[in-house]
């Protein structure tokens, strides 16, 4: 029984196939999970340690540490609201205060219809067009109360099915060019540390 | 090819560098903790540990070094000791430093001490008494968490105590394999945690509440069960199993709370297995607390097992932990009565038995319990006083005694350091769980390469260079084609159960093991019974080859049970003496100092018990029990439940209740582990001191003082009486223990014993403690125990020469030949059977274990494992459950299928019941213990 | 327009809404510079990026040619991009990493080559989404283009490159947790000893880490040479460098500028580049070179945009963001959001770090909102000290990486330059700015 379905278990490998060390696709198989679900389950990351050949336990301690990565459900929108410092300066704390205020939940946590979950972010590198927004990662510009609660209502109703993806999907292009340059490499990369270990 | 460096001296490997003014000497590249603190100068830490890599993540370990751009703090956990390097532990920078590190690691740590467990042995709170800064300036609130979840059925963890040292997780992952738990989070958030519904069920787990340096990890079995300062505390080692782990055995008013892995560097290292730390609670057993109770109440001793009716233990209010007082059956009833009555009746029915049947219709059967003085004295007693040569340490369950005890021998160290590590063996992780940790390690750091042939794919096997799989029977054929003799490969209908190209790769490793020197140098061949379900004759058979082709290797002899080696070592066996030597070249030796050996060779465990169930002339007619129960370590419990129901006369010396004690005529209670002194040798032959931490309960008496009255009663004076005398006349008599001085252990420098015979590769190396490696020990010794840091000096070559009486050397009997293979004929596998293999798992329903109530519930059921498609042609799925019958018996298991299984072969562990509860020992119900491999039917219900 | 009339490195290409593309790419000269490398011997390479005296972009500094000099070649090698850009006001590399792939990519096998190495991963912050579809596909397209594989260009050389995102943690912007990070682990900063990736890195191999501009202003350098690159700018900080203006300007943006050759004063007030304060407003202070730089008054205005006159003048360029703060602004505020991002972002390992940081964001927190006690300024200093001993510029470090030591900067310079803003916090029961 796989966690993934059929055609992320294409993707799944070939993310692995990527790396010299199966581990490295830790992350991007959680994004890759994310992508399918939306948040990281129990049986997204057993399968994933199962992947890149480490504990469940592993992956869970790994994947906490990454803000962007999440072992409880959240809603259809991740809203992010960025106030550090330069945002700050620029009426951040008073946007994120209405942002509370219009979706009705705390930082932290995801509206009762399961659509909005709400985040202070730290800066998102996007400081001259403060104070930042992200909408399941992308910039949405939004700089004041009035444009924040237009862009909640368009959400809601379905809109911006274009610019902003289902929340997990991180990206829409795959790598198709360049296999590894050499598949043997690895082999013999791999045989030379035994050798010398 | 040539080395363009010289190796290096010790001489010119040293550094020498100013610690606080003053100079001293390091090994270059040894870190500043450890350089400091051999030099008498204790650098406050916590995360870090001797026994692990070093994270820095703490910060408490700050010193100052000068450095060309002036003095600047450094951690003294990763910075190396360089030549001429300036370093202050001292300075008001460092003071200020360490000062900061602890209110920090303070502000969010509860205010619980009074309550929790380290309370009292906690460096948190010394270190803060020593250098933390007085009052709180934090007044902001404390980080909050649940209070204690239990991580495993052992473990608890109090995330508001966490310092997050990592060193809990750390061990999971580098000493113990298994990163079940592991830090998750960030920053403040960081907390140990494990992955939800799968707990932290390592066999290693209790080492993380060890090493804990505060009170975050606790164990159930101790909790709030003492506090340290009532605790008060003997070295011993742990005979839970043969390998011998140094242990801290704590106690309070008479009941064990609690047992720490000592640093002993030749053997465990500072760990333990959770079996060898909680089984303590079988010790303790619930009589001990009970009291005595009604004299003249017949009790029921073997059916009724701890744990065993779950519904109706609370009812019984005199569950039996333990046997605390001597008893004679009485019809169906046990009658409890004093020591001497039972004496003189178990001595009034052998000599009636030994004078109307000959010695040889006695048999004793168990030994690997006893401490080295005990089986002296016992072996003693049957060989010399009645004259049987039927002992058997080897419950059936081990391999032939003359060869274990004629190989050339490896210790731990040479075997962990070894070339190449031929494992001929079962499951190490389960069968001598310290030993995986030490060759774990040794394998991931390129020390050893390991060769692995087993029966099944094993925890070792990931670790392992090559690991094939062997079939019952097949081991012979495998060892010679190792070997590089001609063998007809093993023939199965299911195929070979390994490549071509596998074995050849063995064969190239063990090869270049040894570029000169005899064959075999440079290769440790590690063995074991693997399965119990084949006949010893042909593990036997395959090491005798190993060793006949391979003069320049070494052998570890994988023994499982307690004291087995030292039981071995001193004559329980048909056919051994004491100190390594035969019946037949020690006879003249032991005639001249006991008065008499026996005239044959005797029979082992398997040939008494088959014996016993036969009659006419010679056959066995009185079973003495040692500590052993047939009925659950026999491989056959067809055989060994006929045996006792037909013997004329049971004697049983039991420490625990079990199944045969139904049997038992007479029952003499003896004390086990931690209730009485004397000595164990482990599977490399290293004699250790066992401590006395409680008097024995009830009755119960120290095994060789047993001995000793028997004989008296039998009109024999054994002249032995005291564990010292004892030990002397070991040192006298048996030739590999000459020498041994049993006052060599009570010095600093002996503390982790010596190897036997003396003078093997063995140099006894000391190691300081760490008091916050092992904070439980330390604070225990403050309170009285000597101090073991800072001593470091190795047993001195002189002192080596004077235990070393030699003059008396060429009157000894030699050691043991080895007995040349055998050959074994093993039936041909059917297509409708599976072979059997029974494998060792460490839960099992072993004493230890039902008698411990925190491990009790830990053990597994029975399950029939087999390879996938071996399953899948039956139409079986994982958790189905199914019939496994032989000519013995059947028992109903469900199936698990397992990929490191070969075709043809069916697993079913030893020791553990069907699901149901039905029969408590699923394989020995199945197993033939004369046949030389057991097949069986697999069917669906 | 620049203030100098320095060749337009970076921002060259992005008046073109379709910079990302490879169409683009290529109509303004891309891969030529690479072409042109492997003519070269990869010694010449980079001997040429040696002799431009490129600093690293990514905050520390280092001298590019110098790192790649201490690379191991033994046993297998790999370069590492950064572009984890989560510094806070810092956004340049994100700019680059969405409207300029190719040239960061032409930068990384340019470099790849003068390394000799055959791998390379381009580390993008999991936030920048839409960075990591363009990277993507800039990489496929190179693939296809033959700039990247086997034998690039017919040249023999071959190399793989791997876009590898985040996943939401600033501190895998340290080059240590970044190849923990690579490698599937958590962010953990590794422990010096070994000081160098170069030395021991990704898999525990040799490995080059260097920042996304770094990286591009390679085939720049390889096209016009080395020497060119040296001559702009002054003493060792030679070249352009991307500037992000933020705060209380009217035209916050990233600005390519020569450096040295201009001041903060030009950066903050020329009418192409910042455009001045909004409302004519008072300059309070500036931040000149990320959160943990200490911050900088209008005495400071005409020191130059140069890595050593900055540190000479006690604090750093860093990662070359500029945080203007107008005469409205509330330090304690500002000091409490720079600390409560570090506290945030803390990985956890070392306990200064992970406990002190709470702590002061706690403190500040209370001073702001009307708790402040007057003993809390100097514990506030006290605590600094015990996570950067000495609490001087540059810092002492004594934990694992240089976050612990950055928290204390914006404390201690805000406390230095507006006790009394502190004080009134504390004597009024909360903050004055409302
Ligand atoms: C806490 C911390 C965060 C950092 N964040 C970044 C970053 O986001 N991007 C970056 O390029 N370098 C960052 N660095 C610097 C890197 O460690 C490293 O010096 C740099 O990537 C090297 O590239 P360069 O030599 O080209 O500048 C950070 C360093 C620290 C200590
Ligand atoms: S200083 Fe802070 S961020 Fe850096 S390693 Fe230590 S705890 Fe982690
Ligand atoms: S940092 Fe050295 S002991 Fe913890």
């Amino acid at each position: 029984m796989s966690y993934f379905n059929a055609t992320m278990t294409g993707r799944a490998r070939q993310l692995v196939s990527l790396y010299p060390e199966p581990r490295s696709a830790l992350v991007p198989l959680c994004h890759l999970a994310q992508e399918q679900d939306g948040w990281l389950t129990p049986e997204a990351m057993e399968e994933i340690a199962e992947l890149v050949g480490v504990t469940p336990a592993e992956v869970r301690g790994t994947a906490t540490f990454y803000d962007m990565l999440h072992t409880e459900p959240v809603g259809r929108y991740v809203v992010a609201v960025c106030t550090n410092i330069a945002c700050l300066l620029d009426g951040a704390i008073e946007l994120l205060a209405h942002a509370q205020e219009r979706l009705g939940v705390p930082v932290g946590a995801t509206t009762p219809d399961g659509l909005f979950t709400l985040e202070e972010a730290e800066c998102l590198a996007d400081c001259d067009h403060p104070p930042c927004v992200q909408v399941n990662h992308r910039f949405v510009r939004t700089t004041t109360a009035a444009a924040f609660d237009r862009l909640v209502e368009e959400l809601s109703a379905g809109g911006h099915a274009e610019d902003i993806p289902a929340h997990g999907t991180l990206v829409r292009v795959r790598r198709s060019g360049g296999l590894r340059v050499d598949a043997g490499q690895i082999a013999r990369e791999r045989a030379a540390q035994e050798g010398s270990g | 090819m040539a080395d363009p460096e010289p190796s290096i001296e010790p001489e010119t490997d040293a550094v020498t560098f100013t610690l606080d003014g003053r100079q001293v000497s390091a090994r270059k590249g040894e870190l500043v903790i450890s350089a400091a603190e051999r030099a008498g100068v204790y650098i406050p830490r916590f995360c870090y540990h001797p026994r692990m890599e070093p994270v820095g993540m703490c910060r408490m370990c700050l010193v100052e070094v000068a450095g060309p751009r002036g003095a600047s703090l450094q951690p003294a956990c990763i910075i190396t000791v360089d030549d001429g390097a300036e370093v202050s532990t001292t300075s008001p920078k460092v003071r200020k430093a360490q000062d900061g590190i602890l209110e920090f690691l303070l502000i969010n740590h509860p205010l619980d001490c009074p309550v929790c467990d380290k309370g009292g042995e906690c460096p948190l709170q010394d270190q803060t008494l020593a250098y933390g800064p007085g009052e709180s300036r934090f007044v902001e609130e404390k980080r909050h968490f649940a209070k204690p979840i239990a991580i495993s059925d052992l473990v608890l963890l109090d995330r508001e105590r966490c310092i997050q040292c990592a060193r809990c997780t750390r061990f999971a992952e580098e000493i113990a394999g298994e990163a079940q738990i592991d830090f998750s989070g960030r920053g403040e958030r960081v907390e140990v945690a494990t992955f939800p519904a799968r707990p932290f069920t390592s066999y290693f787990s209790g080492n993380t509440v060890q090493i804990c340096p505060v009170g975050a990890l606790t164990a159930t079995p101790y909790r709030f069960t003492a506090r340290p300062w009532d605790l008060d505390q003997v070295e011993s080692t742990c005979t839970t199993c043969a390998f011998g782990c140094r242990v801290a055995v704590q106690s309070s008013a008479n009941r064990l709370t609690r047992l720490l892995g000592l640093d002993a560097e030749p053997v465990n290292q500072g760990w333990l297995c959770d079996k060898g730390r909680f089984s303590f609670e079988a010790v303790n057993g619930d009589e001990v607390a009970a009291g005595p109770s009604d004299d003249t109440e017949a009790v029921t001793l073997g059916t009724h097992r701890p744990g065993e009716f779950a519904g109706e233990v609370a009812e019984t209010a005199s569950r039996v932990g333990r046997v605390t007082e001597p008893m004679l059956l009485d019809g169906e009833r046990h009658v409890r009565v004093g020591w001497s009555e039972a004496l003189a009746e178990a001595a009034r029915r052998l000599e009636a038995i030994r004078i109307a049947h000959g010695p040889g219709a006695i048999a004793f059967i168990g030994g690997g319990r006893l401490t080295n003085e005990g089986a002296y004295a016992w072996t003693k007693l049957a060989k010399a006083v009645i004259g049987t040569d039927s002992v058997d340490a080897q419950p059936g369950d081990g391999l032939p005694a003359d060869l274990v005890l004629s190989l050339p021998r490896a210790t731990i160290a040479e075997t962990c350091s070894a070339p190449v590590v031929l494992l001929f063996a079962g499951d190490v992780r389960e069968e001598l769980p310290v030993l995986f940790l030490r060759l774990r390690r040794a394998a991931l750091d390129h020390k050893i390469r390991i060769v692995e042939v087993s029966p099944r794919a094993t925890a070792m096997s990931e670790y392992a260079a090559v690991s094939l799989r062997v079939r019952p029977g097949d081991a012979p054929s495998v060892a010679r084609a190792l070997v590089g003799e001609p063998s007809s490969s093993p023939s199965h209908p299911a195929g070979p159960a390994f490549a071509p190209e596998q074995l050849e790769r063995a064969r190239t490793l063990l090869a270049a093991a040894a570029a000169d020197g005899p064959p075999g140098t440079g290769v440790v061949v590690a063995f074991s019974r693997a399965s119990l379900a084949e006949d010893p004759s042909v593990a036997a058979t395959a090491v005798s080859t190993l060793a006949l082709a391979w003069p320049g290797a070494r052998f570890l002899p994988l023994l499982r049970r307690g004291n087995v080696q030292g039981a071995l070592d001193m004559g329980m066996a048909p056919g051994v003496l004491p100190g390594r030597t035969s019946l037949d070249t020690g006879r003249d030796w032991f005639t001249d100092h006991w008065g008499s050996v026996p005239e044959t060779r005797g029979r082992d465990a398997t040939a008494a018990l088959r014996s016993a169930t036969e009659s006419g002339p010679g056959a066995v007619r009185a079973l003495v029990l040692l500590g052993c129960d047939p009925l659950e370590d026999f491989p056959d419990s067809d055989l060994a439940a006929r045996a006792l129901a037909d013997a004329e006369l049971v004697v049983a010396v039991a420490g625990h209740p079990g199944p045969a004690l139904d049997h038992a005529d007479v029952v003499l209670p003896v004390a086990v582990v931690h209730e009485r002194p004397g000595t164990t040798t482990n599977i490399e032959g290293r004699v250790t001191r066992l401590g006395q931490k409680l008097a024995p309960p009830g009755l119960a008496w120290p095994d060789w003082t047993i001995a000793s009255a028997l004989s008296d009663e039998l009109g024999y004076d054994l002249a032995i009486g005291s564990v010292g005398e004892i030990g002397e006349e070991i040192e006298r008599v048996a030739p590999a223990y000459r020498g041994f001085a049993p006052g060599f252990l009570d010095q600093v420098s002996g503390h982790d014993g010596l190897v036997v015979p003396l003078g093997a590769a063995d140099v006894p190396v000391v190691v300081p403690i760490d008091p916050i490696a092992t904070p439980g020990v330390e604070s225990v010794e403050r309170q009285g125990a000597p101090p073991r840091v800072g001593l470091t000096e190795p047993l001195s070559r002189e002192l080596l020469a004077a235990l070393h009486p030699d003059e008396r050397a060429e009157h000894a009997p030699p050691p043991l030949r080895r007995p040349a293979p055998a050959s074994v004929t093993v039936p041909s596998p059917d297509h409708y059977s599976l072979r059997l293999v029974s494998t060792r798992r460490l839960y099992d329903h072993g004493a230890a274990m039902t008698g411990s109530p925190s491990l009790d519930r830990l053990v597994p059921a029975a399950e029939a494992v087999a390879n996938p498609s071996e399953l899948a042609r039956l139409g079986v799925e994982r958790g189905d459950r199914v019939r496994v019958s032989s000519p013995r018996g059947e028992v109903v298991l469900e199936a698990r299928p397992d990929d490191g299984v070969p075709k043809g072969v069916l697993v079913v562990e030893f020791n553990l019941s069907e699901p149901t509860g039905g029969r408590k020992n699923a394989a020995a119900s199945l197993i033939d213990a004369t046949a030389v491999v057991n097949d069986v039917r697999l069917e669906t219900l | 327009m620049p203030l100098t009339d320095a060749p337009r490195i970076m921002t060259a290409r992005l008046g073109d809404p379709d910079s990302y593309t490879i169409e683009r790419y290529l109509e303004t000269g891309g891969y030529q510079a690479l072409r042109k490398a492997l003519t070269m011997t990869p010694a010449e390479v980079a001997a040429e990026v040696d002799a431009a005296s490129l600093l690293g972009r990514g905050g520390a500094g280092f001298p590019a040619g110098r790192k790649w000099s201490m690379l191991k070649k033994d046993p297998v090698t790999s370069l590492v991009v950064n572009g984890d850009e989560s510094e806070p006001a810092t956004f340049k590399d994100h700019l680059l990493i969405e409207r300029i792939p190719h040239q960061i990519l032409e930068g990384v096998i340019i470099s790849a080559y003068a390394l000799q190495v055959t791998r390379a991963f381009v580390y993008v912050r999991g936030e920048f989404a839409l960075g990591l579809e363009r990277m993507e596909q800039a990489l496929n397209d190179a693939y296809h283009h033959g700039a990247v594989g086997a034998d690039i260009f017919s040249s023999g050389f071959s190399l793989d490159i791997v876009v590898h995102p985040g996943a939401g943690a600033y501190i895998c912007g340290d080059e240590t947790a970044l190849l923990e990070s690579l490698e599937g682990k958590r962010g953990f900063p590794r422990i010096k000893p070994p000081y160098y990736p170069a030395v021991i890195g990704l898999y525990h191999q040799p490995t080059v880490v260097n920042n996304v501009e770094t990286m591009a202003n390679i085939p720049w350098i390889v096209a016009n040479g080395g020497a060119a690159f040296a001559a702009l700018g002054a003493g060792r900080s030679c070249g352009t460098r991307m500037f992000a203006l933020s705060g209380h300007v009217n035209r916050p943006g990233p600005y390519e500028v020569e450096m040295v050759k201009v001041s903060f004063r030009d950066l903050i007030y020329a009418e192409e580049l910042g455009g001045g304060i909004r409302a004519d407003r008072e300059l309070k202070a500036f931040i000149p070179g990320g959160a943990s730089s200490p911050w900088f008054g209008p005495e400071h205005l005409d020191l130059p945009l140069g890595q050593d006159e900055v540190g000479q003048a006690g604090s750093m360029l860093g990662s070359g963001s500029v945080v203007v703060m107008d005469s409205s602004t509330c330090p304690v505020r500002a000091a409490w959001r720079i600390t409560k991002f570090f506290f945030r972002e803390s990985c956890g390992q070392c306990t200064p770090c992970r406990e002190g940081s709470g702590w002061l964001e706690r403190i500040l927190y209370r001073i702001e909102n009307g708790g402040g006690r007057e003993q809390d300024l100097d514990l506030l200093l006290d605590i600094c000290d015990n996570i950067s001993p000495g609490v001087h510029w540059p810092p002492e470090q004594t934990t694992i990486c240089p976050l612990g030591p950055s928290i204390p900067p914006s404390i201690a310079s805000s406390l230095l330059r507006f006790r009394d803003d502190y004080l009134v916090h504390i004597k009024d029961g909360g903050c004055p700015h409302g």
